[in-house]
């Protein structure tokens, strides 16, 4: 069926931020490919609860759209805040 | 099976689907962090709204149909705040565009330090 | 008064997503409600007016208007993406944002990260630092209909 073609590029593109992710070269650029990875992950829950019949794959779905946008936001605090202790370190000595 | 709303659907879907696979191309073609956002935010936009479409046309009238309506509102309240999020914490480490034409003005206190 | 407001929407919202009648689902459901007023009042932002002073028909206009904007803003970063050589041209640049409440500072911010093309880096006081990846996208904020258009959703009380 129809869900195919968009299950593949979901899929592709989850491996273009796969590999953004391993590339890098800076943690946010990694922190990007993950967000995006997250969002497409929420995407194809949403197509899989079609394709398989099971609307209780949409619960997953928005469940894991929450925890996707509170782990960026908590992995980017951690980040901030070790940058600023390093920063104070630096100055420190 | 194949009815007019099937087929719509399917156009829909595949074109969500080629938008988040060209989202998915800028964010590995493009040069620079910032630059890149922007082409995850095209996933991040286009995509679920078409792809979302095209499953509401399979949903009908029913409470699916909400669901992913909330899921759509969520998304695109989350995502500018998530890349805002990003894009100012790379900015006060110190994370400076790698082309760009700077016409902010004053040079201001944040990223002081270099990357 | 809010509160109870408050309590209805997320009732409502409960019934929606569980979709199930049973009391034991049910009596879960007063509950967490219940448990996310009080976790609401705790922010204050029940007691306080902070809540939406939005101007509903204005809200109405804007929308659509937005959905417009990412699907053209869409369109042109596609085009970016997919150009064999891709001619860039980002630009960094400062805006004005002529919103009183934060609210609707908030709603412009939001709008101009989701349209691709341009992405709010730092906002302080009246002006956000905006990064676009053409200039033709900086120009178009420049022009300063988006401003117009969220500063028109607010109640000029």
């Amino acid at each position: 069926m129809i869900f195919y073609p968009v299950l593949f590029a979901l899929i592709a593109t989850m491996a273009l931020a796969l590999a953004r992710a391993l590339l890098g070269p800076s943690l946010y650029d990694r922190v990007l490919a993950v967000n995006m990875f997250g969002t497409k992950t929420v995407l194809f829950l949403a197509v899989t609860a079609f394709m398989l019949g099971r609307p209780d794959f949409l619960d997953l779905a928005l469940a894991y759209a929450a925890i996707n946008f509170i782990g960026v936001l908590a992995v980017l605090q951690f980040f901030q805040s070790r940058e600023i202790r390093q920063r104070y370190e630096r100055q420190g000595r | 099976m194949a009815s007019v709303i099937d087929m719509i659907s399917f156009a829909l879907l595949a074109a969500g689907g080629f938008c988040v696979f060209v989202g998915g191309v800028g964010v590995l073609r493009l040069p620079d962090l910032y630059t890149r956002m922007h082409a995850a935010s095209i996933t991040d936009t286009a995509g679920p709204l078409l792809v979302l479409a095209g499953l509401a046309l399979q949903a009908g009238w029913s409470l699916a149909l909400f669901k992913l309506a909330v899921i759509l509102v969520f998304l695109a309240v989350t995502a500018p705040t998530a890349a805002y999020a990003l894009g100012n914490a790379a900015l006060v480490s110190g994370y400076r565009p790698a082309v760009v034409s700077d016409e902010s003005g004053a040079t201001d206190s944040e990223g002081e330090g270099h990357a | 008064m809010r509160a109870l407001g408050l309590f209805l929407v997320f009732a409502l919202v409960w019934l929606l997503l569980s979709g199930l009648m049973k009391p034991l689902v049910l009596g879960l459901g007063v509950v967490s409600c219940l448990l996310c007023v009080w976790l609401a009042s705790r922010m204050h932002r029940v007691e306080e007016d902070a809540g939406p002073a939005l101007r509903p028909l204005h809200l109405l206009a804007y929308l659509p208007w937005l959905l417009k904007e990412v699907v053209l803003a869409n369109l042109q970063v596609m085009r970016v993406v997919l150009s064999p050589r891709m001619a860039l041209d980002p630009v960094l640049f400062r805006l004005r944002a002529t919103q009183r409440s934060q609210l609707c500072k908030v709603i412009y911010g939001n709008s101009i990260t989701l349209t691709p093309g341009t992405l709010t880096l730092d906002v302080d006081g009246e002006t956000m630092l905006v990064h676009a990846l053409e200039r033709a996208g900086a120009e178009a904020l420049r022009s300063g209909e988006m401003d117009r258009r969220a500063s028109a959703l607010e109640a000029s009380a």
